[in-house]
C-alpha cells in the first residue's frame, strides 16, 4: 500500500471505526457512557490539553523579534505609509494588534495565495516562463469552512442554554433565511461539508498535496465532514426527539447528568464524534488555533531598531577583539599609515 | 582542536550554556487571552449552574381531551413519531390540502382525521401557550405555522373583534 | 565542475512528486546540485566542532560516534530556546499555500523543495523523539527515526533553502522557513556538517577583513584605488580616513563592495556621496565586513561576527553608525543586533549632520541604512543631481528577500531611484515578484559557491523570469539592488537566463549623479561606459548655475 492509501485509510477506517462503537455502544445501552461519562472526559481532556500544550509553548521564549514584513517600514516621517502598510508591517501594538486581527478574522496571509505556473515556450531563449496570478480559492474554502463550523458551533447553544440567549435564535434566523424545506435549513451546516470536502478533494487530488499529506490531515478532516453528517441527518431526516436531546445537553451543562431515554442512536453518533473531536483537538495540528495568536513572525511589530527587544538567554560571545586583530597585522597597517592602538616599538618592547 | 570531543554544544567553552530560565514567558498576555477563552466558553452556562433545567411536560390537560374516555387519548400518529416528526407531519399536512386538495388523512390505528391544524391539531391541543410554545421555547425552535393560523385564543378575539 | 544545463533544458521542470514516498526517496547527490564540504582549518579558525576531512559524495561522512545523541540533545535544546521552532513544529496544517512560493521549487520541482515538506524533514524527527503520538505509532503519525540518510537528506534541503521567507509571507500561521533553516543548520554543525564557502567565509570574516579573507593594508589600498578610480573619472578625489578615532560616523560595508565588480561601483558611489556632503566619517578596518555569513549557519556565529560593529563604534569613539548597501546584513541589523549587543549607550541616535534629521526609528540601534540617509538628503535638497548621467540605464529593481520581508525598506530606493534616473527610465517588473513578494537571487544565505551552479540557477528562475518580462517588454537593460550578494550572484544568474542584463548597485547611480562644483566634464560613468549626450547636459548645468 503507498504512502497515500495507507494514511488516507487509517484516517478514513478511524473515522468509521469511531461510528461503529458509538453504534454498538449504545445498542448495548451504554447510553451512560456515550452520554455522559465521555462528553465530560471529553471536555476535560480539551481544557486540560489546550492549556497544557500552550503553557509547553510558554516554557519557550521568544528570543529575536522576527516579524515577516509586508510592507513600507516606518522610516522617515515623510515616507507615508498608508493603513493596509501599517498593518503589514506594524511599527506600534496598536497596528500588530490589526495586524493579528485581519490574519485570525479574515486569514489576511491565505487572502495572498498566488498560484504559480510553467508555460512552455519552446520558441522563447528560456524555453518557458513562469506566470503567476491571484488564487484564492484556498482563503475562500477555509474561511468558509471555518466562519460555517462557528456559526454551527454557536448556534448549538441553544442546547446547554435555558433560555436561548437572542443572539443564538438570531443567527438561527439569518442562517435559516432562505426557508426553505422542514425544518428550514440552515445554510451554515451546507457550507461546513462542501467546504469541508473541498479541502479533503483538493488534498487527495492535488498531486503535491497528496504526497505530503498524513493521517493527523484527513482525520481532522473526515471527523468534522461526518460530524456534519449526521447532524444534518439529525435534523432532517431520521429525526431525533429534540426536547430529550436538550434535557440530556443542558443536564450536562447544569453539572446534574442525567440519560435521557427515548433518543435516537444518531444522536450519540454524533455526540461521540464530537467529543472524539475535542479530546484530540490539543494533540493535533488543530492547535493551529490557538498557535496563530503566538505567531512571532505575525504577533510583534517590526520596531527592533526603536525598542529593544530583550533575550532572556543572552550570554556573551568569544569574538575576535579589536587587539588580536592590530596584533596580526601591527607592522603592515602602520608602515600603510594606519593608525594602531599600541605602536610596532612599544609592542615589541612588551615582548 | 584538541577539545573537539568533549564538544557539549555550539557555544563553546568561553561562555555558560545559556540557561534558560524555567518559567512562562509572554504569559501575562497568553493566559490572560487563555483565561478569557475559558471564560467565553463557561459563560453560556453560568445562568443555569447548579440549577435543575426539567425539560417541560406538554399539557393534554385541555377540555377536549378531558371529554374523550381514556382509551381514545390518541393523537393521529404515535406518541415516539409525533414528538419527533410533527413538523414533517405538518407540513405535509399543508402541501396534500393546498397542493393536492386532499383534506382526508388516516392515522396509525387506521382512523380517518380532517387536515386541518386549526380544526384537528388544535381542536384537542387548544392550549398552544403549555401544548406547543413551551417546548418550542425550551428548544428554541420557532416554527412558522403561527405567519397563517391562528391559535383557539386569538381567533375568539378576532371574532369578537369582527363583531 | 559539473556541466551545467542549459535554460531550455532547464525549464523542463517536472512539478509531479514521485509516486515513492518522500520517507523512502533519498537525494541524489550528483554534481552541481550539492555544495562541497569545508575544510578543516576553517572549523579550526572559529572554534567549530568535528574538523575532518570528508566529501559529500562519499557513503561515510566520518561522523562522531555519538552524532545522534548530539543532535537529538541539540534539538532538545534549541526547543527550549526556540518558541518559534516548537511552534512551527506544531501548528503546520500542510495546506500547501507555501508550496509554489519557494523559487527552489519552481526552478527545480523537487517536492521536498516545497517549505511544508522542507520542514517536515525535520519536523518528522521531531515527532519521533518528542512527541507521544509520534513515538507510539511510527510512520502512521508522520514520524521516522533519525538515520545518517535522514541527516544527508537535510543536509541537502537545508542548503535549498535560502532564508529568503517568502512562504513566511503566504503562510497563514507565519511559518517560518527560515528560522527553521537556521537552527536545522545549527544541528548539522553541532556534529560538523558544513559547507566549504560559508565556513571559508566565516573563518575569514572572524580574523581577518571581510570575507575574502583580506588585510587591513590590502583593504586599504583597495578603498584607495576606488578613490582614486573616482578622481581619475570625475577629477574628484574623495578623502578616506581609517580607524580614525572621533568620527562622527563609522561607515560599515558589505566585503562584497570591494571585492568584486560591480560591487566596487557602489562602493565608488558611496565614496563621492561622502565626499560631496563632506562627511565626518570613517572606515574601518577591524570592522569591515557588513555582511553576516555566520548568520547563515548559527545565531550565535552571526552575533560573534556581529559583535564587532558595536565593539569598533566604541573603541573610535564615534557618534552612530552609518551601514551600505546589503541584504542579510540589514537583516541582522534589524532583527537581531539590539537584542543581542544592545543597548549601545556608547552611541548617540543617529542625526543626519547634513539636514538635521533625526532617525527615531533607530532610536536604539544607532545605525542607518545607506538609503534611508540618502533618501533623507534628496528629499531636503542637499544633492545636485544629474539624472541625464544614467540616461544609458533602463533599470528595474529588484528588492532583496532579506531587507523586505525582515524590514521592509521599499520606498527609500525607489525614492533615491527617481531623482538619479531620467524620467520613463525606471520600470517595475510584475507586482507579484516585487516588494515583499520579491523573488529571491538564488544563490543567498551562502550558497552561492561555484559548485552549486546549477541549483543557483534553478533557485534564480523565478526571479531571472520576472526580469525577462521587463527586458523583452520595455528593453530594461539594468538591474538595480541593495544587496552585496544580489551584485555578486546576479550577474552569473543574468549571464545565463536574460544576458545583456547588468547589475547595479542603487549608491552607483548616485555616483554618477551627483553633480560637484569642481568636477571635470564627465564623459563616462563609474564604469567608463560613454554617457549619453553628455555635453548638452553638462552645458545646460553651466548655464543654470552661471543664472
Amino acid at each position: 500500500m503507498d504512502f497515500f492509501k495507507r494514511h488516507f485509510s487509517v484516517a478514513f477506517l478511524a473515522v468509521i471505526g469511531l461510528v461503529v462503537i458509538a453504534f454498538i455502544g449504545v445498542k448495548a445501552n451504554l447510553q451512560l457512557l456515550f452520554g455522559v461519562v465521555i462528553p465530560y472526559l471529553a471536555i476535560l481532556i480539551f481544557i486540560e490539553g489546550l492549556v497544557y500544550q500552550i503553557i509547553r509553548w510558554l516554557r519557550s521564549p521568544v528570543p529575536f523579534r522576527i516579524p515577516t514584513t509586508a510592507g513600507q517600514q516606518r522610516s522617515l516621517g515623510w515616507i507615508s505609509r498608508d493603513l493596509g502598510e501599517k498593518l503589514d508591517n506594524p511599527a506600534n501594538t496598536m497596528q500588530t494588534l490589526g495586524r493579528m486581527a485581519l490574519e485570525i478574522l479574515a486569514f489576511r496571509s491565505l487572502f495572498r495565495n498566488l498560484r504559480a505556473e510553467l508555460r512552455e515556450m519552446p520558441e522563447t531563449y528560456a524555453g518557458g516562463k513562469l506566470v503567476y496570478w491571484s488564487y484564492k480559492w484556498l482563503w475562500l474554502g477555509a474561511i468558509a469552512f471555518h466562519y460555517a463550523f462557528l456559526v454551527v458551533l454557536l448556534r448549538h447553544l441553544r442546547f446547554v442554554t435555558e433560555p436561548a440567549p437572542a443572539f443564538v435564535n438570531l443567527l438561527g434566523e439569518v442562517d435559516g433565511f432562505i426557508q426553505f424545506y422542514v425544518p428550514t435549513v440552515y445554510l451554515s451546516g451546507i457550507v461546513l461539508v462542501v467546504a469541508g470536502l473541498y479541502l479533503l478533494l483538493r488534498r487527495i487530488y492535488t498531486p503535491t498535496l497528496r504526497y505530503i499529506s498524513l493521517a493527523a490531515d484527513y482525520f481532522p478532516l473526515l471527523l468534522i465532514i461526518s460530524i456534519a453528517t449526521t447532524g444534518i441527518l439529525m435534523r432532517y431526516f431520521i429525526k431525533v426527539d429534540i426536547t430529550a436531546v436538550k434535557e440530556l445537553v443542558i443536564g450536562l451543562a447544569t453539572f446534574k447528568p442525567k440519560v435521557v431515554p427515548g433518543i435516537g442512536v444518531i444522536l450519540y453518533i454524533h455526540l461521540f464524534l464530537v467529543c472524539v473531536l475535542f479530546a484530540y483537538f490539543p494533540f493535533s495540528k488543530l492547535m493551529h488555533m490557538p498557535g496563530v495568536f503566538l505567531s512571532p513572525t505575525r504577533n510583534l511589530p517590526n520596531n527592533n531598531r526603536a525598542v529593544m527587544h530583550v533575550n532572556p538567554w543572552n550570554y556573551p560571545v568569544k569574538f575576535h577583539p579589536y587587539l588580536e586583530h592590530e596584533a596580526a597585522y601591527r607592522e603592515a597597517m602602520y608602515e600603510a599609515g594606519l593608525p594602531v592602538e599600541i605602536l610596532p616599538e612599544s609592542a615589541e618592547k612588551e615582548e | 582542536m584538541s577539545k573537539n570531543g568533549d564538544y557539549k554544544n555550539e557555544f563553546g567553552y568561553f561562555a555558560e550554556r545559556p540557561q534558560v530560565a524555567s518559567k512562562l514567558y509572554d504569559s501575562k498576555y497568553v493566559l490572560a487571552g487563555l483565561v478569557i477563552f475559558l471564560l467565553v466558553i463557561i459563560l453560556p452556562l453560568v445562568p443555569n449552574l447548579g440549577k435543575s433545567v426539567p425539560a417541560p411536560k406538554p399539557d393534554l390537560n385541555t377540555p377536549a381531551i378531558m371529554k374523550l374516555p381514556e382509551k381514545e387519548r390518541k393523537c393521529v400518529m404515535e406518541l415516539e413519531y409525533m414528538r419527533a416528526s410533527h413538523m414533517q407531519l405538518l407540513n405535509d399536512w399543508r402541501d396534500q390540502v393546498v397542493r393536492d386538495g386532499n383534506r382526508e388523512f388516516t392515522g396509525a390505528g387506521g382512523k380517518k382525521y380532517l387536515i386541518s391544524l386549526q380544526n384537528t391539531c388544535l381542536e384537542c391541543h387548544s392550549n398552544k401557550t403549555k401544548f406547543c410554545d413551551q417546548c418550542h421555547n425550551y428548544a428554541a425552535v420557532v416554527p412558522n405555522c403561527w405567519g397563517c393560523h391562528l391559535d383557539r385564543e386569538k381567533k375568539q378575539v378576532a371574532r369578537a373583534e369582527a363583531k | 565542475m559539473a556541466k551545467v544545463p542549459t535554460p531550455k533544458e532547464l525549464t523542463r521542470i517536472n512539478y509531479r512528486p514521485p509516486a515513492k514516498s518522500w520517507m523512502d526517496t533519498k537525494p541524489e547527490f550528483r554534481p552541481g546540485v550539492y555544495l562541497n564540504a569545508p575544510s578543516p582549518k576553517w572549523l579550526e579558525m572559529i572554534g567549530y566542532p568535528y574538523p575532518r576531512k570528508w566529501s559529500v559524495p562519499d557513503e561515510d561522512w566520518h561522523l562522531p560516534p555519538d552524532w545522534k545523541e548530539i543532535i537529538l540533545a541539540g534539538m532538545e535544546d534549541r526547543l527550549k530556546r526556540f518558541r518559534t521552532l516548537k511552534l512551527f513544529f506544531d501548528i503546520c496544517v500542510r495546506c500547501g499555500a507555501c508550496a509554489d512560493k519557494c523559487h527552489y521549487f519552481l526552478g527545480s520541482g523537487d517536492p521536498k523543495n516545497m517549505p511544508v515538506l522542507r520542514a517536515e524533514l525535520l519536523r518528522s524527527v521531531y515527532r519521533r523523539y518528542f512527541k507521544t503520538a509520534g513515538k507510539l505509532l511510527g510512520e502512521v503519525a508522520g514520524a521516522r527515526d533519525l538515520t545518517e540518510d535522514v541527516l544527508k537528506e537535510w543536509f541537502f534541503y537545508l542548503y535549498q533553502c535560502t532564508e529568503c521567507r517568502r512562504c513566511s509571507l503566504f503562510c497563514p500561521y507565519g511559518i517560518d522557513m527560515a528560522e527553521m533553516t537556521i537552527l536545522g543548520r545549527e544541528l548539522l554543525s553541532s556534529v560538523g556538517i558544513n559547507i566549504e564557502w560559508v565556513m571559508a567565509s566565516v573563518a575569514s570574516c572572524y580574523e581577518k577583513v571581510g570575507h575574502i579573507g583580506a588585510t587591513p593594508h590590502a583593504y586599504k589600498d583597495m578603498i584607495d584605488f576606488f578613490a582614486e578610480e573616482c578622481e581619475r573619472i570625475t577629477g574628484i578625489l574623495p578623502e578616506v580616513t581609517y580607524n580614525r578615532k572621533g568620527a562622527e560616523i563609522l561607515f560599515i560595508a558589505p566585503s562584497g563592495d570591494y571585492f568584486a565588480d560591480p560591487g566596487t561601483y557602489t562602493y565608488m558611489g558611496y565614496l563621492l556621496l561622502f565626499q560631496y556632503l563632506g562627511l565626518d566619517y570613517t572606515i574601518s578596518t577591524y570592522a569591515a565586513e557588513g555582511g553576516n555569513f555566520g548568520y547563515f549557519i548559527s545565531h550565535e556565529m552571526g552575533k560573534r561576527l556581529n559583535a564587532k560593529f558595536y565593539e569598533e563604534a566604541k573603541r573610535l569613539g564615534v557618534k552612530w553608525i552609518l551601514g551600505g548597501e546589503c541584504g542579510h546584513m540589514w537583516r541582522v541589523c534589524n532583527q537581531y543586533m539590539t537584542t543581542w549587543h544592545g543597548p549601545a549607550t556608547f552611541l548617540e541616535v543617529p542625526k543626519s549632520p547634513i539636514t538635521g534629521t533625526v532617525f527615531e526609528h533607530a532610536r536604539e540601534h544607532k545605525m542607518v541604512h545607506i538609503c534611508e540617509f540618502t533618501a533623507d538628503l534628496i528629499h531636503h535638497g542637499k544633492l545636485k543631481l544629474d539624472p541625464q548621467r544614467n540616461a544609458h540605464l533602463k533599470l528595474t529593481f529588484h528588492d532583496s528577500c532579506n531587507t523586505s520581508r525582515a524590514m521592509g525598506i521599499f520606498e527609500e530606493p525607489r525614492y533615491i531611484i527617481r531623482h538619479v534616473l531620467p524620467e520613463g527610465h525606471f520600470f517595475e517588473m510584475p507586482p507579484n515578484t516585487i516588494r515583499e513578494k520579491t523573488f529571491c537571487c538564488g544563490s543567498g544565505s551562502g550558497v552561492n559557491a561555484d559548485e552549486y551552479l546549477e541549483m543557483r540557477m534553478r533557485g534564480g528562475f523565478p526571479r531571472a523570469n520576472a526580469v525577462r518580462y521587463v527586458h523583452d517588454k520595455y528593453g530594461v537593460n539594468h538591474l538595480g539592488c541593495i544587496c552585496a550578494i544580489d551584485r555578486a550572484v546576479l550577474p552569473t544568474l543574468m549571464a545565463y537566463w536574460v544576458p545583456g542584463m547588468e547589475i547595479t548597485g542603487i549608491h552607483e547611480l548616485v555616483g554618477n549623479a551627483l553633480v560637484f562644483d569642481d568636477e571635470i566634464e564627465r564623459t563616462t560613468d563609474l564604469r567608463d561606459r560613454d554617457l549619453v549626450g553628455v555635453g548638452k547636459a553638462e552645458e545646460a548645468e553651466g548655464e543654470a548655475e552661471d543664472e
